[in-house]
């Protein structure tokens, strides 16, 4: 095989390197030369979006990273959360949204390998997954395909690896079309004393490289991840990996048991960049040198060039940096489990990176300048133009019990009963919340009662209209669908999905959801612990609404305890807890507009933190203390949908009437903020309000009785739960089947 | 009665099957990796769910030529207890030990959610702790478990009660013939079946309808 590494640097190649002219030129006055082929490639890998974070760096900075419990934030595979009893949940999100588009099962599938892999790389056996998804207009000729091979996708993988998918989202919207998301997270469990790290320590020592064997798929894919769609996407396919789930949880097996024996000093999984990304980064942050010798690499296919393999992402894989007097032990593990295991490299003194093939030397460059020279942009951006309010006469009407019927049959109201179906959300044993509630919560084996809960949200077109605001309220019902099931919420990590940051209106997207999300984290204590940006979702000039995903982590002390959001009973009072005066007031940007007329107007509704905060609280304690016997935060839909679900997820209806006069389409369909439905007995609702209620400071009016099989909305005609669940679950399979649109 | 839960790599559920096992009987089982070269000496071998070989080639297929199996299969034999859930099940069809096939689900997609199944056989070692025609919840997860059998098959599993439990109430899930969601060799000592009876048997999973399949296996 003949490889020309001293190929002529052209604008062209520089730029299908994903790399800008000025780029170039400090890559050129950083090493003092040209650099050669193999090089370019890994400054590519280096310096694009995704493993850089150029254009965002500065604004993530912003955010709360640290806490009392914080072990680990960003910067590490997984951010690390210290929950008692010498334990930490170690947990990330990150997206596959590019991948994803070209090749949908594949994309999806690695997407939740990448995730299980960032979390076991720190030490932690992974306990729950949950994925965040958008598509486009479901009556776009693509969305169904994609719908059906990510969904097969993320469960071909999660549930061969052998994680419970326990929550997450599902949304279409046009914006989407030509640019679909995939946000995977991935939650495991360690011992706190016992996280691995990617900060390689000791000069001379071995660096092993284990698990599947490298191979052409995947080249290039973290600079396709940072470029914009145009119209040869289907010349893109050949980037998108392939997934096994089979060796990744070989790996996982081999992994734990090698950590077991205190063999690793440093562990990085190949992700992004693989190879390259993985050793620069375990290198760079222990200031030391490596020396990586490809002819080393297991590789799958002959005649690989070292440009390839520095560039291959190929799935599955580790590097680590071992004690040497272990390498034997360690060698026996991967033995056992069938698994590669090479030693490429080692570990020098001169903060070099340097790659040997073939006896030649065909990469050598300054490894701390790989990382931490990279460039970072402060991108002009515009301060987003908010839309005008609705004028308070400009509310379209139709029948509460049409409208609720219409709304939970709609494609973004619907049961998601069809996807999660699809994945195993009980395997391990300890789901005691699968997809359906407020959040997927996971006991923690081995302990009597205690339990975690995790949720993933945010509200795309609250970000459009209001990216600082939007970005409030993502936190705040994540944060709120956490505390309705009784928990505390603790962490929470980030997915940044936006479109071309070199546009000034995008960038100020970026800027301002970064702005609320950080408000909000400040204010409810919950801080981001890791993440993920994704840029240039865009396709042809047209980006996807902002789209900042949060996945929060919550710690329910004791799981019998807990809140469910079904109805408990019947003939128990409805509170609603958080209420503005008349129960719902707010309708810009709602679901109710949108799906049954259309619109898309009016400013999103404002998130009241201190409010937000004295709410929760009070729901929670009052879950805690057994007087509340079903809660359910309110979100899309607001009021109307909110009893409905409770009412479907337990079988009993409701009588909600105790309003009257003004118009109910606000009142049932209104997203008014830091709202939550709580049902207790008419004994504990008189006590609450006896003895709870003056101090509460929350706005907390009793509304409804449950009971019954209708659910009665104020004037409106009772609606049969038959009727209801009928509409309900009935759009997502018909919509799979092709009988609607 | 001593327990041993077979491993064989891509195998997911044997954490599930390890705790059942050990909760139920109050003794945690054997574990038995594939590449041991002896069974210990037990009254029930337990092969658990998961996804051997990454079920790359057709599920269970690899794991049934296993060496291992072959003394599993000795071990049926001599009337040692075999059970096998889920992959297990599909390990134990492809390894002849039971009669019938598992094919692809029906509606082509893996499926997790709650089943009904009836007690068709409550006679036996493995299910004398239901009443016949008794209806249990329980859970399933699989892409494959679609059971198939020629007509003569059927029939001989029909009449001889091998059987063991059935998918009621319009709730099976996969496409089962005859909603056939497991069976017993002809001598009732080898039970297979799709469903998760392991992950249905304290409050914490929601009900304890499979308890009984273990409590009864594991009192002898």
């Amino acid at each position: 095989m003949t490889f020309n590494n001293a190929v002529a640097m052209t604008p062209k190649l520089i730029a299908d390197h994903g790399l800008k002219a000025d780029e170039y030129a400090k890559i050129v006055s950083l090493i003092g030369r040209e650099p050669n082929l193999t090089e370019l490639g890994i400054f590519s890998a280096m310096w694009n979006e995704h493993c850089s974070y150029k254009s965002s760096k500065k604004w993530l900075r912003t955010l709360p990273t640290s806490g009392p419990r914080v072990i680990q934030g960003p910067g590490e595979n997984a951010g690390v959360v210290d929950i008692g009893d010498g334990q930490a949940v170690v947990f990330k999100m990150e997206s596959h949204n590019h991948p994803s588009f070209i090749e949908p099962y594949q994309g999806a599938a690695t997407g939740m390998g990448g995730i299980l892999r960032d979390v076991f790389t720190m030490g932690a056996r992974p306990i729950a997954a949950m994925n965040a998804l958008r598509f486009g207009d479901p009556a776009h000729e693509k969305t169904r395909h994609l719908v059906s091979g990510v969904v097969a996708g993320i469960g071909g993988y999660a549930n061969s690896f052998g994680v419970p998918t326990v929550g997450g989202e599902v949304d279409f919207d046009a914006r989407y079309n030509g640019n679909i998301l995939v946000n995977a997270f991935a939650a495991g469990l360690a011992e706190a004393d016992k996280i691995f790290y990617s900060t390689a320590r000791g000069v001379g020592l071995p660096v092993v490289y284990l698990g599947a064997k490298t191979g052409r798929d995947g080249v290039g894919g973290a600079t396709m991840a940072s470029a914009e769609f145009g119209d040869d996407i289907d010349e893109k396919r050949p980037t998108v990996q392939v997934g096994d789930p089979f060796t990744e949880k070989r790996l996982l097996e081999a992994c734990l048991e090698l950590m077991a024996t205190g063999a690793v000093i440093a562990i990085q999984d190949m992700g992004a960049a693989g190879l390259t990304c993985s050793a620069v980064e375990m290198g760079a942050k222990g200031d030391l040198g490596i020396r990586l010798d490809l002819d080393q690499v297991p590789v799958r296919e002959a005649e690989m060039t070292p440009y390839e393999m520095m560039l291959s992402e190929s799935q599955e894989r580790m590097l680590m940096v071992l004690h040497p007097e272990k390498e034997a032990e360690a060698r026996a593990v991967f033995e056992k489990w069938e698994l590669d295991f090479a030693t490429v490299g080692t570990t020098t003194d001169d903060l070099r990176f340097r790659v040997f093939w073939r006896g030649a030397e065909v990469a050598n460059l300054p490894i701390k300048d790989l990382g931490d020279e990279a460039p970072e942009y402060d991108r002009p951006w515009t301060k987003p133009t908010l839309p005008d309010a609705l004028a308070e006469t400009d509310i379209p009407q139709m029948d509460v019990a049409d409208a609720l019927l219409a709304l939970l049959g709609s494609s973004a109201l619907s049961s998601r009963r069809w996807v999660y179906e699809q994945y195993d959300t009980l395997i391990q044993g300890n789901s005691v919340q699968r997809p359906g509630g407020d959040a997927g919560v996971v006991r923690i084996e081995g302990h009597a009662t205690k339990a975690l809960a995790f949720t993933s949200d945010v509200t795309p077109r609250y970000c459009e209209a209001d990216p600082y605001e939007g970005g409030k309220q993502a936190v705040a019902e994540c944060w709120r669908n956490l505390t309705a099931t009784g928990a505390d919420p603790i962490a929470a990590t980030d997915n940044l999905n936006f479109g071309n940051p070199e546009r000034p209106e995008i960038m100020g997207q970026l800027v301002e959801a970064v702005r609320g999300i950080g408000d909000a984290c400040r204010a409810l204590e919950f801080p981001i612990v890791s993440g993920n940006v994704s840029l240039y979702n865009e396709t042809n000039g047209r980006g996807i609404l902002p789209t900042p995903t949060i996945g929060g982590v919550g710690l329910i002390p004791d799981w019998s305890r807990m809140a469910r959001v079904g109805f408990a009973a019947e003939d128990e009072c409805i509170l609603l807890f958080g209420a503005p005066d008349w129960w719902g007031t707010h309708l810009g940007q709602s679901i109710y507009l949108k799906e049954l007329f259309g619109r898309r107007d009016g400013r999103a509704p404002g998130v009241d933190l201190a409010h937000e905060k004295r709410v929760g609280d009070l729901v929670r304690a009052l879950i805690r203390e057994g007087i509340a016997t079903a809660v359910h935060d309110l979100s899309d839909g607001g009021l109307a949908v909110g009893l409905a679900e409770m009412a479907l997820a337990s079988g009993i209806g409701a009588v909600v009437n105790q309003l009257d006069g003004g118009d109910p389409i606000p009142l049932f369909f209104g997203e008014d903020q830091g709202r939550y439905l709580v049902t207790m007995t008419r004994a504990a609702m008189e006590e609450f309000y006896e003895a709870r209620y003056a101090e509460a400071g929350v706005f907390a009016p009793w509304i409804g009785v449950t009971g019954g099989t209708s659910l009665t909305l104020g004037e409106a005609r009772p609606l049969a739960l038959n009727a209801l669940r009928s509409a309900h679950e009935g759009w997502f399979p018909a919509y799979m089947a092709g009988e609607v649109a | 009665m001593k327990a041993a839960i077979v491993v064989f790599p891509g195998l997911n559920r044997e954490r599930d099957m390890i705790a059942a096992v050990t909760k139920i009987s109050g003794t945690a089982p054997f574990v038995v990796w594939h590449q041991d070269t002896s069974l210990p000496d037990v009254d029930l071998i337990v092969i658990p769910g998961g996804f051997s070989y990454g079920d790359y080639l057709r599920a269970g297929a690899i794991a049934a030529r296993s060496p291992l199996m072959q003394l599993i299969r000795e071990r049926a034999e001599s009337g040692v207890k075999v059970l096998g859930v889920c992959n297990g099940f599909q390990i134990l069809t492809e390894a002849g030990l039971l009669p019938g096939v598992l094919m692809r689900n029906a509606s082509l997609r893996f499926v997790c959610r709650e089943v009904k199944l009836e007690v068709v056989n409550a006679s036996t070692d493995f299910t004398r702790g239901y009443a016949e025609g008794q209806i249990i919840r329980c859970p399933v997860a699989h892409h494959d478990g679609n059971y198939f059998a020629d007509a003569d098959t059927l029939k001989a599993l029909e009449d001889n009660d091998q059987v063991a439990f059935r998918y009621a109430e319009g709730t099976n899930p996969n496409g089962s013939l005859h909603d056939i969601a497991g069976v017993f060799n002809r001598t009732k000592t080898v039970l297979g079946l799709m469903p998760h009876p392991e992950n249905l048997i304290e409050a914490a999973h929601g009900g304890t309808d499979g308890r009984a399949l273990f409590s009864a296996l594991l009192a002898a």
